[in-house]
């Protein structure tokens, strides 16, 4: 009984947006409330990183793979160093390898502390949640500034190794944050994880199943929340991960409460990795001896590790000289983006930016 | 009747008639100083009120920057006091633009109508013996009318924008305000069926306890409803910056904008107003503290309250909202007059309750009100979700031994 | 660990499966020809002792006579990896069919090359420039767009 002649309206969320975590264009169709249609435009911010890399030598391109998941730099450093050490047979010294999981966890902890921020915030939580997860960033980033200077884009670690030791200060200051931490975390549960009104608007909603997932090549922590228990720190094991102790926690429904809990437990095992890594720790060789320009011998490489936002990978092919012939990022936030169209079509417009916000993305790493 | 505040109608009558005689206007002396007393008393009322706006601004933007362990606006003034008057005077330096497709008539009227029965509310608020204005014997009809004209406000100000986002966030608006209507009405009904009179004055002064102890079940109603009413989180959806743009009030600026701005403002210290009146007791308390500064101290105490949820809670989406007020806030509206019409039935002598009744009443209700709410989450809640362990799947399996 | 599938095993579920396929491969990776990359991906995923449910990634390299393209693929269910290259010989009019049926996964990516580097894929539904905008001149990720 159609009384009434309704026609859907097409919108554009444009490039400027308050929540689209960057300049990010979609055109979504709604009917009503209802969306039945979307179209995501990238490309806003495409900067050629990966012919820009081909002009380069390996050790200036560790600056070009900074900007690219610009608040996850470390583990895009390591990443980048990894597959290059794999190239040229470098090989690393063990209290640089600890340095350099410190480091990677640190930064996961980091950037999933932003992506809780910002996911409560475009749930509406006028900027409460934001705030205090920022100001626990604030001390993690103080911690990046003693070690190498930077903040932001560190270009802290280096092909066969990092960049220089940690000062004495640093080790005081990580006891201190990684004893804070886990009260942080109950305090932040105790605030949300319980609220009635999180649990209203992120409860089913948004639902990737474990199928799609792997179907869509989705990667870290949304392919955890849709209970597939696949973690690169331990399938395919790197760095010393194999000494260390944690748990992969895996979500119950694949809903974006499920996405949102997936990364707060990551976090805590974040915590826990970095106060093994401090105890074991030895004093010893932090950087192995490269030159400035490396030059490996032709063939190629492919490495990958886990990201916070998911499988961050390289495939480096090289031709002997002193600059990749190829150098190609397997961006974890491009390829997460491409079940978006399954993953919302049918929920409400409020639920649209929910679902944007819990898959976590990142512009430079989408656009490169 | 005289005020000790000397801020009432009467005063203000005998001193334009004195002067209107004096002057050598007998004939009319009358109705000119009726018509000056009315004009001047308003004048200084809605004066005061914008004022009270101003301040409430400040407050507010210093009060969310607290819980967000941040200081608020520290720079204009001395503690930033000043601020207020900085965002004004940069609003009114604006350029007003109007669309140029925009429906002119109803661009330019809508942000009056939205800040017209925010004003007029002030006038039947007893903060003493009587309003300023003397007293409305239908004053909580009149409220309920007044503030239905929100609804119509929000919806010129969307149409008349020309803006898709705007209109699709002011005709979510125009739904919700109606649907709120309902649970409010619903929660002023069970006050009236224990003061038995419309007007406000009245309300206030037969509360013997005040009613929030004695109807908690319509307190939570009225409260809910109202909060919808004024669009303030968790109900924001239709201004919900960071969603579509800025919904209703995209295309406005200057003083356009001020003017939807203090309306949006004003809203929290009428409704508390209102809310102090009908639930706690308005002006009464005890004797050192005249009556007025104790209506001001309660209505502080539920601005307070309105601004701490405001800046904790996140938003719900809009079928949640339209959810809420027709499905839990309705069913317990009706649920309170029941009760509060059965207790008072049983409990009247010669149409009178007399405190000890009250009392009776407020201690069943109390009860009755937290084992139903209670229930209620249980069943309907999210809170008792108790997590199972989750199950992996089985397309992918690591193999390590290092679990 | 994730290991590397053995490569002959590879190539003798494939040559099981679709006799008359030219195939080879030394220890690292197999290479398969180009008009056949459909029907060899369908057997990767669905058959039995191989099962690769999940591709990491698709790259395109541009050695100057032609082009290369590298499937990374996973077994999720068994943790083994393997590497599959295509040829794409010459430069201009370079067509691939499209594996997104297989691995939906390979929407965006085959996107991506077509964008960058002007390999076409038959068969996806949407093949339209991805990073760059529509009605941009060129693929700037071969060795021959200079500036």
């Amino acid at each position: 009984m159609n009384t009434l002649r309704t026609e859907p309206i097409t919108i554009n969320l444009g490039p400027q947006h308050p929540s689209t975590h960057g300049v990010f264009r979609l055109r979504v169709t709604f009917d009503g409330e209802e969306i039945v249609d979307l179209e995501p435009v990238f490309g806003y911010l495409h900067r050629g990183t990966e012919k820009l890399a081909e002009t380069r030598n390996y050790t200036q391109i560790i600056t070009l793979t900074d900007r690219m998941d610009y608040v996850a730099s470390m583990s895009n450093n390591l990443a980048y160093v990894r597959t290059v050490e794999s190239l040229a047979n470098i090989s690393v010294p063990e209290r640089a390898q600890y340095i350099r999981v410190i480091c990677a966890e640190l930064q996961r902890i980091a950037s999933h502390l932003m992506a809780t921020g910002f996911l409560l915030n475009d749930l509406g939580a006028l900027a409460t949640p934001l705030v205090y997860c920022f100001r626990e960033r604030e001390k993690i980033l103080d911690l990046f500034e003693m070690l190498c200077g930077a903040r932001i884009t560190l270009s802290y670690m280096r092909p066969g190794g990092v960049f220089q030791d940690a000062p004495e200060e640093f080790w005081h200051a990580l006891n201190t944050t990684v004893t804070d931490l886990p009260h942080f975390f109950d305090e932040i549960e105790s605030l949300i994880s319980t609220n009635e009104i999180v649990l209203a608007r992120t409860r089913g909603v948004g639902i990737l199943t474990d199928e799609q997932a792997i179907a869509n090549s989705v990667s870290g922590p949304n392919l955890r929340a849709a209970r597939v228990k696949w973690d690169l720190r331990k399938s395919n094991t790197y760095e010393v991960y194999d000494r260390l102790k944690f748990d992969i926690p895996i979500g119950h429904e694949g809903d974006t409460y499920d996405r949102y809990l997936v990364r707060i437990l990551e976090m805590r095992e974040s915590v826990k990795i970095i106060a093994q890594c401090v105890e074991q720790i030895d004093t010893g060789p932090i950087r192995s001896n490269t030159p400035f320009f490396i030059r490996p011998p032709a063939g190629e490489a492919y490495e990958a590790i886990e990201g916070p936002k998911g499988e961050l990978g390289f495939y480096m092919v090289s031709d002997g000289g002193v600059a990749p012939y190829r150098c190609k990022v397997r961006a974890p936030s491009f390829l997460n983006l491409t079940p978006l169209k399954e993953m919302i079509t049918g929920w409400k417009m409020g639920d649209l930016i929910t679902i944007l916000g819990s898959i976590d993305i990142v512009l430079g790493e989408v656009d490169r | 009747m005289h005020s000790p505040l000397l801020l009432d109608f009467t005063t203000f009558y005998e001193l334009f008639f004195k002067a209107f005689d004096t002057l050598g206007f007998e004939a009319s002396a009358h109705w000119m100083s009726y018509t000056a007393a009315g004009i001047s008393l308003s004048f200084i009322a809605i004066n005061l009120l914008i004022l009270s706006t101003a301040l409430y601004t400040w407050f507010e933007r210093r009060t969310i920057a607290r819980f967000q362990v941040r200081r608020g606006p520290n720079r204009n003034g001395p503690y930033g006091l000043l601020q207020p008057f900085a965002d004004v005077i940069k609003l009114i330096m604006k350029e007003d633009t109007i669309p140029e497709s925009a429906d002119k008539v109803v661009f330019t009227l809508a942000p009056i109508v939205l800040l017209a029965p925010t004003l007029l509310i002030i006038t039947v608020i007893p903060m003493d013996d009587s309003t300023f204005l003397g007293t409305l014997n239908i004053g909580i009809l009149f409220i309920v009318g007044i503030t239905s004209v929100n609804s119509i406000a929000i919806f010129m100000a969307g149409w008349g924008s020309r803006n898709k986002y705007a209109i699709l966030g002011s005709m979510r608006g125009a739904a919700m305000l109606v649907s709120y209507e309902i649970p409010m009405a619903l929660g002023i009904t069970s006050v009236l069926l224990l003061s038995g009179s419309l007007a406000m004055k009245t309300i206030a002064d037969s509360q013997l306890i005040w009613f929030i102890l004695v109807m908690p079940l319509g307190f939570f109603v009225f409260m809910a409803a109202a909060m919808a009413e004024m669009s303030r989180t968790p109900f924001d959806q239709i201004e919900s910056e960071s969603e579509l743009g800025s919904g209703y009030n995209t295309e406005f600026s200057g003083i356009k904008f001020a003017i939807l701005f203090l309306a949006e403002f004003m809203a929290p210290i009428v409704t508390s107003a209102v809310v102090t009146t009908l639930f706690l007791g308005g002006n009464q308390g005890f004797s050192p503290i005249p009556g007025p500064i104790w209506f001001i101290l309660k209505m502080f105490v539920v601005i307070f309250i309105l601004l701490w949820i405001r800046s904790t809670w996140p938003r719900l989406r809009i079928d949640q909202i339209m959810g809420f007020a027709w499905k839990p806030l309705f069913g317990l509206g009706i649920i309170n007059i029941f009760l509060i019409a059965l207790e008072s039935q049983i409990l009247m002598e010669e149409g009178k309750l007399s405190q000890n009744d009250m009392l009776i009443m407020s201690g069943i209700n109390w009860v009755l009100t937290i084992v139903g709410l209670l229930v209620m989450f249980n069943i309907y809640g999210h809170k008792r979700y108790n997590r199972p362990d989750p199950i992996p799947s089985q397309l992918a399996n690591m193999g390590t031994d290092l679990q | 660990m994730t290991k590397i599938l053995s490569t002959s095993k590879i190539i003798q579920t494939l040559k099981q499966e679709l006799p008359g396929l030219e195939i080879s491969g030394n220890e690292s990776w197999v290479t398969v020809n180009a008009n056949q990359i459909n029907k060899v991906s369908r057997i990767l995923k669905n058959s039995d002792g191989l099962d690769f449910s999940y591709l990491n990634a698709i790259t395109a390299v541009d050695y100057i006579e032609y082009f290369q393209i590298i499937y990374h693929l996973t077994s999720m269910r068994n943790n083994y990896s393997c590497v599959i290259k295509v040829r794409c010989d010459g430069r201009t009019n370079l067509e691939l069919p499209s594996v997104i049926d297989v691995w939906k996964g390979a929407d965006l990516q085959e996107r991506e090359i077509w964008d960058l580097m002007g390999i076409k894929f038959s068969g996806h539904p949407n093949l339209k420039r991805i990073l760059l905008w529509e009605g941009f001149d060129g693929h700037p990720l071969r060795k021959d767009y200079l500036g």
